[in-house]
């Protein structure tokens, strides 16, 4: 009931809203050019931004998991900061660090790459999360087996590790895919939301709605929230798979 | 030598990406000059902003947190029909855009909405306001109770449950004092994340509230303000007050991460 009035609801007057103008309206309120132009944006940014972070995210989980040094329990805290740092902040801060007034001389803001940065920060512990405790469960006598059998350290990550965790990995890069199509707070400080060229699909949602166009913005919206749905079935998905290969 | 290689790159990364731009934020503070910051975080404005981002998680959080736990239980212990379904609206939030959010509000309770006119009808502001400010709000912290909770549940079995109930316990009773005991450290993890989300949301509150300074502005709505402002001291300020709260509900999480840490 609380789900209904909270949730389903609101999703359910979007999507009647979105039709309001008939199957004709919504598609061309879709197929203008700005709108175009910003879905490819948001979802080639949110593609590259979701495969760096599953290398770097499996490196950085199995080194938190395999590796030991000195403020190894610092850094595994700090991992969780963009969950819990506001990102409008998160945005803010890239900005200083690779904005106009930025002391190690990157200026960067206002362009697409600013916007896959601060994509960067604000998914990065995704993958890293949902590496951790599969490898955590994995002990590492087969590895060592590998390794004594000549095996050299790339191909037992390859042979060994990597299949164990892909379907960490893969719902990993899934929920940080989801993350990156729908940020907007770290985006709209340091893009400059430039139609055409910075201007992401959660942002022209915004401004088309501030400027009265509901219809427009409802229609990419719902665009949005079918991914979301898809994006959240496919994680169900590997979820069941992962567990089924358990059982087996 | 690929061992020490993958630490380097891992450690580096996190150097490039997360550790530089948070130890902007103190460096830029502190070169605008803390006077100017604390002038930003004392404006009425400003001190109004942090109310109302109280006010609304002080609200969201207790409010999920109980649906969380009664959702969990639900999703563990019972079958019922569109059970399927309750999951999915369950993990929604943390799919979706909170613009989106946001615009599904501002579409059900605007002018035209299904709600509006009734409420317009009956001057009962429900837009650019705090009603529709804490329904994006509950909205976008919903899953984060149920989520943590509904492992636990799994993994703790319902045979002490059962226990209570053939000693004669009601369900009130088996639920306080069998139940609750043992998800309470799932249940604070999640109020923990809760909180955070509450505390930092942006996108979905900006396109309901309207922005109105001093009324409807929460905290980080505040900081988009004083950024576009030109403010950047104000900014940065208001960016540090949040981020040590972020800090602080970063050592909490730490502290109560369910046992992966502990080894």
């Amino acid at each position: 009931m609380f789900l209904t009035v909270i949730v389903a609801l609101p999703i359910a007057a979007l999507i009647w809203s979105s039709r309001s103008d008939g199957a004709s309206g919504f598609w061309q309120s879709i197929s203008s050019s700005e709108a175009v132009a910003a879905l490819e944006l948001t979802l080639a940014v949110s593609g590259l931004v979701a495969l760096t972070n599953a290398v770097f995210g499996t490196l950085i989980g199995w080194t938190l998991v395999r590796d030991d040094f000195r403020g190894k329990s610092l850094v595994n805290a700090i991992i969780d900061l963009p969950f819990a740092l506001p990102t409008i902040v998160a945005g803010l801060l890239v900005l200083a660090l690779y904005g106009p007034s930025s002391p190690v001389h990157v200026h960067v803001a206002f362009t697409r790459t600013a916007i896959f940065l601060v994509l960067l920060f604000v998914t990065l512990p995704f993958v890293v999360r949902t590496v951790q405790p599969v490898l955590y469960e994995l002990d590492g006598t087969m590895e060592e087996a590998a390794r004594s059998l000549g095996a050299s350290e790339p191909t037992v990550f390859r042979k060994i590790v990597l299949p164990s965790i892909l379907p960490g990995i893969l719902s990993g890069v899934a929920m940080a895919f989801a993350r990156a199509i729908g940020e907007i707070g770290a985006i709209t400080v340091i893009s400059g939301n430039l139609p055409y060229k910075t201007e992401v699909s959660s942002v022209y949602v915004f401004n088309q709605n501030q400027s009265g166009n509901g219809a427009g913005a409802a229609a990419v919206a719902v665009v949005l929230l079918a991914i979301s749905f898809a994006l959240l079935l496919g994680i169900g998905g590997i979820r069941r798979l992962a567990t089924r290969h358990e059982r087996a | 030598m690929p061992r020490g290689f993958v630490r380097t790159t891992a450690l580096g990364y996190l150097l490039i990406v997360l550790v530089g731009p948070l130890s902007m934020l103190f460096w830029r503070v502190y070169a605008e000059g803390l006077g100017k910051a604390w002038t930003a975080l004392s404006d009425p404005d400003t001190v109004h902003a942090f109310k109302v981002t109280v006010i609304l998680a002080g609200i969201a959080v207790p409010l999920n947190t109980i649906f969380g736990v009664i959702c969990g239980l639900a999703i563990v212990r019972k079958r019922f029909p569109g059970k399927g379904i309750v999951n999915a609206f369950v993990d929604l939030p943390l799919a979706l855009s909170p613009v989106v959010v946001g615009l599904a509000l501002y579409l059900l309770y605007g002018r035209t909405g299904w709600f509006g006119p009734w409420f317009t009808s009956h001057h009962i502001q429900i837009l650019f306001s705090l009603p529709a400010m804490l329904l994006a709000t509950v909205f976008v912290s919903v899953p984060f109770v149920a989520r943590e909770v509904v492992p636990t549940l799994r993994e703790i079995g319902d045979e002490q449950e059962q226990a209570a109930r053939t000693l004669g316990a009601s369900g009130w009773q088996t639920f306080w004092r069998v139940t609750l005991p043992s998800i309470r450290w799932a249940v604070i993890y999640g109020v923990v994340l809760t909180t955070a989300r509450c505390l930092g949301e942006y996108g979905a509150v900006a396109v309901v509230s309207g922005m109105i300074q001093g009324r409807t502005e929460t905290a980080t709505l505040r900081v988009q303000e004083e950024y576009e402002n030109l403010n950047q001291a104000g900014a940065y300020g208001i960016s540090l007050a949040l981020a040590g709260i972020a800090i602080v509900v970063l050592v909490l999480m730490t502290v109560l991460r369910p046992k992966e840490a502990a080894a």
